[in-house]
């Protein structure tokens, strides 16, 4: 079914402001009408967490700190069950203890948003350094089959932007969603301009419906609410229409995990966006995302002065992956790279998609993301002379 | 149970799963009874279970919301129910090893929290569901799957643990107890903070066939000798008291409540 949608006065006062990315995540968290908040404190997204005590205390709505991340995600799908736009904010570490309520999520078709701000890992890392490294653990890191939607802003203006959008799409697919920032995002300070109007989407919540199959062909059901006397039947385990466990049916488990899976996937065209810059005559395709982009986009413009001709194809969905954008952008292209901040994740997907060799740029070194070392790379690519 | 009660079964789901002797069933009924007791509103009541044999006494049997969770979550999931729709009654019911082993975390800090939902714990000592493995409840030398030679771990005394961690209104009793368990439910679903109720429930198939107590009827005259009322457990001597555990109900006042809805802590700017 079809979210309702309402276009609402911004909470926060329309104008141009000067703020951090985290700060502008929460503030755009506010404008989608976030009303609850768990989360846990980690570096580099506390400055969000704090920023939305004190917004959540304006707008009358919830804030709790819970004992760890798995307590956060688990608040969060209680609390959007009880009709709350409920997220949290993490790094690395705290979304792999968010993995068990993520995939949880996925399978009840609860919509919760969860922002990630990246840091350099695996493990602890570097806690105040930079990374992409969460890009597939966003959409593989719980057990099994689903689909996730994930946003990836290059900017403070996309940190608000975007976190409204996964809110929407949220609510929209009844689908865990991120925003998947890095720490060179999340702690950059840049100009935001707040809008007069904010767009807010809402989930079908019509009663006495089933909640979990639909023969519409979007494939979301609506999703009644706790507390309206229907009786909810909601589990993590394979269920029927409506939510009785069928831990022994085949076929329901078939259409089950088809149908979570399939409603992601057949509109994903219409989730997935992008951005070109140059493209039309290049010969070197750069395909960045997050804070990347900025440096690729700044490799592309000295490029062109140098006479090599560069465009910028930035995925700004990487969950579901603007498939059929990119394989428009990089026909007739001679070289495509992929630079990112981790040992190759985007690459893989972009190799998969266009059947092609594709050229990792890896900078792993808890440092954003420089030109240099996206120009470095090309000029070691076969046949490129800088 | 009075026909009317049946009015908040599932009828189509019965009978339930549980194995001939299992206590789970007797505390099934004892909830919907202290449900009426306290006269709930089973249209406003939302149940939250965790994973495990206890996990299936609301969900689906329960004619009311039902959340059945990952496992060792159901309080952090309740947590954010409660607070994100205040008049929700939350009811938390779900078995030892969900609760106090991979959700022990929670439940400490739910009492500490001392929001307004009641946790009913159904404690069989071990893993039911999976076979019969040793839990942080198994009895000093209790036979499990994987205790074969008895546990050397220690038990938490979980009364002990929730009053420690601040919990409002603490209760134990044993399902033999019924009468007492459904008062104390009845008053545990409408306390004014956390509330916690202990409830021992035999478990012949995996506990009883290690531990020479095959049938409930083992069990009930083993747990009348063993669960005894605080009220003579008071008056005990340290050595009368060695192989006995108290049952009833401890209150404790004063303890500051969090609010549900809104950010109300913290009060003026």
């Amino acid at each position: 079914m079809k979210p309702t949608i309402e276009h609402v006065p911004s909470p926060l006062a329309p104008g141009d402001y000067f703020m951090m990315g985290d700060e502008s995540s929460a503030e755009g968290a506010i404008a989608a009408g976030c009303n609850f908040f768990a989360g846990y404190p980690i570096t580099p997204a506390s400055e969000l967490m704090v920023r939305i005590v004190h917004r959540l205390k304006d707008t009358n709505g919830t804030f709790i700190q819970m004992e760890d991340e798995i307590g956060s995600i688990s608040a969060m799908i209680g609390a959007s069950w009880a009709g709350a736009r409920a997220m949290s904010a993490t790094s690395g570490p705290g979304l792999s203890l968010m993995m068990e309520g993520i995939g949880y999520a996925a399978m009840t078709e609860t919509p919760l948003v969860v922002v990630d701000i990246q840091r350099a890992g695996p493990s602890t890392g570097q806690a105040t350094r930079p990374g992409s490294g969460d890009v597939f653990q966003v959409r593989f890191g719980s057990h099994s089959d689903y689909e996730t939607i994930a946003l990836s802003p290059w900017s403070v203006q996309e940190a608000f932007d975007f976190t409204i959008d996964a809110f929407n799409l949220s609510e929209a697919y009844r689908v865990p969603t991120f925003v998947l920032a890095d720490e060179s995002v999340g702690h950059l300070r840049e100009k935001v301009t707040v809008p007069e109007k904010i767009e807010r989407w809402f989930r079908p919540t019509a009663k006495g419906m089933p909640p979990f199959d639909t023969e519409d062909e979007d494939g979301v059901p609506p999703m009644p609410l706790f507390g309206q006397g229907e009786e909810l039947l909601v589990t993590g385990s394979t269920h029927d229409a409506l939510g009785f466990r069928k831990t022994q049916d085949s076929g329901v488990h078939r259409r089950l995990v088809g149908r979570l899976v399939g409603k992601i996937r057949r509109a994903a065209e219409r989730i997935a966006r992008h951005e070109t810059y140059h493209v039309d005559d290049a010969e070197v395709l750069i395909v960045a995302y997050g804070f990347s982009a900025r440096a690729a986009l700044e490799a592309v413009s000295e490029l062109r002065q140098t006479g090599v001709g560069a465009g910028l194809f930035r995925p700004i969905t990487l969950w579901p992956f603007p498939e059929t954008a990119l394989k428009e952008a990089s026909a007739g292209v001679k070289h495509i790279v992929v630079p990112e901040m981790n040992w190759g994740q985007v690459v893989r997907e972009v190799e998969r998609i266009l059947h092609r060799d594709v050229t990792p740029i890896t900078q792993v070194d808890g440092e954003g993301m420089r030109p240099e070392t996206i120009l470095d790379g090309i000029q070691n690519l076969r046949g490129m002379k800088l | 149970m009075s026909r009317r009660l049946y009015d908040h079964l599932r009828l189509n789901v019965f009978p339930t799963p549980y194995c001939t002797g299992c206590g789970h069933g007797i505390l099934l009924g004892a909830v919907v009874r202290a449900m009426d007791e306290a006269t709930i509103d089973w249209d406003k009541t939302l149940f939250v279970s965790g994973i495990g044999c206890a996990a299936w006494i609301p969900s689906p049997h329960f004619k009311a919301d039902t959340l059945h969770t990952t496992h060792g979550r159901p309080i952090a999931f309740a947590t954010g129910a409660k607070l994100a729709n205040p008049e929700l009654n939350v009811v938390v019911a779900s078995g030892d090893g969900d609760l106090v082993a991979i959700g022990g975390n929670h439940l400490i800090h739910a009492a500490r929290r001392n929001l307004k939902i009641t946790v009913i714990c159904a404690n069989n000592n071990l893993y039911g569901m999976t076979g019969g493995q040793m839990a942080p409840t198994t009895p000093l030398g209790a036979r499990t799957q994987t205790s074969p030679w008895g546990a050397e771990e220690a038990p938490f005394d979980l009364c002990s643990l929730v009053r420690g961690a601040g919990g409002r209104f603490v209760a134990r009793h044993t399902v033999f107890q019924i009468h007492q368990l459904i008062k104390t439910l009845s008053k545990a679903l409408t306390a004014d903070g956390f509330a916690f109720v202990e409830v021992l429930s035999p478990c012949p198939t995996h506990f009883g066939k290690l531990n020479k107590v095959p049938t409930l009827g083992d069990f009930r005259e083993q747990m009348k000798s063993v669960y005894i009322d605080r009220r003579r457990w008071d008056k005990m001597t340290p050595e009368e008291r060695c192989d006995k555990v108290p049952t009833g109900v401890w209150c404790t006042d004063n303890i500051p409540l969090r609010s549900a809805g809104g950010n109300k802590m913290g009060g003026a700017e």
